[in-house]
């Protein structure tokens, strides 16, 4: 089915992002206007777009120049559905939260937007694509977006982190599109479904082999997975906060984790059957993740890094889930993305709210903000308890399924490992709502006050859509969850589809 | 950013002049010979890079060429967009190289329709867009305090 | 088979530099060198022995319906994309390092000791 409304993804950012410094010269408050517009307006696009899908229930594609196979193709159905919709939430609560977050920089405001806005329409173009170099350059015009509102606040720490992050990542890039290059070579075809028919029909030789793990090590230096976990900590921990919740929510999910389903389960078709070592592999480097996110995330003092330390361990439950392979895996790893993205995304909210108000960042000086900001402390505690695990908010459901897939393949010590491993996310959670917002009855609060309405506002959204998710999940898994979980598993069914259609 | 010797200036200011010809006529045959808008673009960024290093600037000339090349980023831009989405909303698909623009017959210059329009604005946002990189990485004072 | 392996051989060269030196301004050229030998094995790719350059020019190979035996265009194009990606982020890549090079007034690595693990 002809998708009409598919090149807006792209093109509705993108004018926002050269209309911002155009306009702005003119009177400064436009980027908001600008910006609060274009991410709007992709928010109701995304949502129209997947009821579209679901009353047709075939995928919508669109060829951009109308030229048929041999040109650039979009495509949308479950998983693309997904994506998007965990992106311009995320981003709509991110830009509301910008609005008087940016106050305390003293850099221009439309520089932020404009970046802000070229990241969304990165993310949102990955999503949609059907073409491995339109994937590629995507992912490059978010992760350069991404390197530059790292180093936002332009001080010492922020652009030594940025460069840090910036090394790893282009490298990553490179040797992405070293695998593309060999893949080019192998088959000389771009398109992703004409290249997973030529795949098939091609057999799977040695150099088939070398391809897939380059573009697997491409892919893992992308999303912060062992071993290349090290800018993971020191990006998420300088950014401005909104970007924090950007990056750690959205960003790694969808250009690392996405790009890698994509390529590997819809073009490669691996399956539990005929590769297991692939899932493995997975397995392996996915619970390494869990494992030391979360205990490195015990001995941090300062409360963003404890959190980004926590988001590699996420990434572990979900590649842990990939690598399960059965239905129940991919549902949890799906769910587990939307529910990760919109849990951290408040507590990370919520951590540059306190900053801004109490002027610090260490635990050991925050004692007792539940009285001074109720807001604030509120929705962090729902936030962790949806991390941690407790019903019936979205996290309780995506770690149930996750362990209900491993029970399903047999694999005991998988399902143990991520209970246990649940309950350590939940204690050093704990500790810091304990430290920093209860205080005990002998110690004098910290001085602060409740922050300004618009920051307040998507905080709570981003709660308010927690408990939905979390208490309609019967509803999200039917809907939105399901279908995407089955693209997934019935991988080479995409070539099928989007030739036939 | 102090400005070099008399013969240096005179010999930039007649070089300048041939390296803008020189990229507008890459820009310009994209459609036929290899360059088109990026090639061409990294040419006029070059002769405005000539001209500004050989003849220095104070800080009001600085400020006013960074707001010059930030405003023709924004328009070569805006106008690329633009023709991507004339093809959407008059004829049927995004980028689509018919109906509205003139096709003319191929191996002239005036012909391959949206093409040749792409690489103009292609190449004055990739001009102005070096040419500002130029400015704040020359540490320009007015760019780093804004 | 020689030109691939020198693509190989340049990327790992690349690496190294990124990976051992502990000047700024070194890092960001080996990322360059990086770059420079992934697009060229891109660009090597679509070679085919004995072909033409992918341009049509003269009246008569537009009447024949472009029968010729020409190299592949597709990875050119793709190259050029790619180079205008590598373009930027060494822009980027060197404005960070003066902005460090401003607050430390060096360009060692080794001195920017702030942020641990």
């Amino acid at each position: 089915m002809e998708g009409k409304f598919l090149p807006l993804f792209i093109a509705v950012p993108l004018a926002g992002a050269f209309l911002v410094p155009l306009l702005s010269k003119l009177w400064s408050r436009f980027a908001d206007l600008i910006a609060g517009i274009a991410s709007a307006a992709l928010l109701v696009i995304s949502v129209y777009t997947w009821l579209i899908l679901k009353a047709g229930g075939v995928p919508l594609h669109y060829w951009v120049g109308g030229w048929k196979v041999i040109g650039i193709a979009m495509w949308f159905d479950a998983l693309t559905a997904l994506i998007v919709l965990v992106i311009n939430i995320v981003a709509f609560c991110a830009m509301l939260y910008s609005i008087r977050y940016l106050d305390r920089y003293t850099t221009g405001r439309w520089k932020f937007y404009t970046l802000f806005l070229l990241l969304v329409a990165g993310l949102n173009g990955l999503a949609i694509s059907g073409d491995l170099f339109n994937m590629f350059v995507f992912i490059e015009i978010s992760a350069i977006a991404s390197y530059a509102l790292v180093a936002f606040g332009t001080e010492e720490e922020e652009v030594e982190a940025a460069f840090k992050y910036m090394v790893l990542g282009e490298v990553g890039g490179a040797v992405l599109l070293f695998g593309i290059a060999l893949l080019y070579a192998h088959a000389s075809t771009l398109n992703l479904a004409t290249l997973s028919q030529t795949l098939i029909t091609n057999g799977k030789t040695p150099f088939y082999w070398f391809t897939i793990a380059t573009l697997l090590i491409g892919f893992a230096i992308k999303m912060g997975m062992e071993p290349f976990h090290a800018w993971l900590a020191d990006a998420h921990f300088s950014a401005p906060a909104p970007i924090s919740a950007m990056l750690s929510g959205v960003f790694i999910k969808v250009t690392g984790v996405y790009g890698m389903c994509r390529l590997m389960f819809n073009v490669f078709g691996v399956s539990r059957a005929q590769t297991p070592a692939f899932f493995n592999l997975l397995i392996a480097f996915g619970a390494v993740s869990m494992v030391l996110g979360g205990l490195l995330a015990y001995s941090q003092n300062d409360y963003k890094r404890l959190l980004a330390y926590s988001s590699i361990s996420q990434i572990g439950y979900i590649l842990v889930a990939l690598g399960i392979g059965n239905y129940w895996g991919f549902v949890g790893a799906l769910f587990h993305i939307l529910a990760h993205a919109l849990g951290k995304g408040t507590l990370f909210l919520a951590s540059g709210s306190v900053e801004m108000q109490a002027g610090t960042r260490e635990l050991d000086h925050l004692k007792g903000l539940e009285r001074s900001m109720p807001f604030t402390s509120w929705a962090h505690i729902l936030g962790s308890f949806s991390m941690a695990g407790v019903p019936p908010f979205a996290g309780f459901f995506s770690k149930l399924f996750i362990i209900i897939g491993a029970i399903a393949a047999r694999m005991y010590w998988l399902a143990f490992l991520a209970a246990l491993f649940s309950a350590v996310t939940l204690s050093y959670l704990t500790k810091v709502v304990n430290t920093a917002f209860f205080a005990k009855k002998n110690e004098a609060p910290t001085k602060a006050k409740e922050s300004p309405a618009t920051m307040v506002l998507a905080m709570v959204l981003l709660v308010a859509l927690i408990l939905v998710v979390g208490i309609g999940f019967q509803g999200v898994l039917d809907h939105l969850i399901g279908p995407a979980a089955k693209v997934l598993l019935n991988g080479l069914d995409y070539a099928r589809l989007m030739l036939g259609g | 950013m102090r400005g070099m010797s008399l013969i240096v200036q005179v010999m930039a200011g007649l070089l300048a002049g041939m390296v803008f010809l020189y990229g507008g006529y890459i820009i310009l045959h994209g459609h036929l010979t290899p360059g088109g808008g990026f090639a061409g673009g990294v040419l006029v960024a070059a002769a405005l890079i000539l001209l500004s290093l050989a003849y220095g600037s104070v800080e009001q000339v600085e400020k006013r060429r960074y707001i010059f090349s930030s405003v023709f980023e924004s328009l070569g831009g805006v106008f690329f967009l633009a023709l991507a989405l004339v093809g959407y909303f008059a004829a049927d698909c995004f980028f689509r190289n018919t109906g509205v623009f003139y096709l003319g017959k191929p191996l002239q210059l005036v012909s391959g329709g949206l093409i040749p329009l792409a690489n103009i604005a292609i190449g004055v946002k990739v001009g102005a867009g070096l040419f500002a990189v130029f400015l704040a990485l020359g540490a320009s004072r007015f760019v780093m305090k804004e | 088979m020689i030109p691939y392996i020198a693509c190989v051989l340049l990327f790992l060269i690349g690496l190294y530099v990124v990976v051992s030196k502990r000047n700024l301004i070194k890092i960001v050229i080996g990322f360059c060198l990086i770059e420079y030998a992934v697009n060229l094995f891109f660009a090597l790719v679509g070679f085919k022995k004995g072909a033409l350059p992918p341009i049509i020019t003269g009246a008569d190979q537009v009447r024949l319906g472009v029968a010729r035996n020409f190299v592949d265009p597709i990875p050119q194009a793709l190259v050029l994309t790619a180079i205008v990606i590598g373009l930027s982020t060494t822009a980027l890549m060197l404005s960070l390092a003066l902005r460090l090079y401003e607050k430390h007034k060096t360009f060692d690595v080794s001195e920017f000791r702030k942020l641990k693990g």
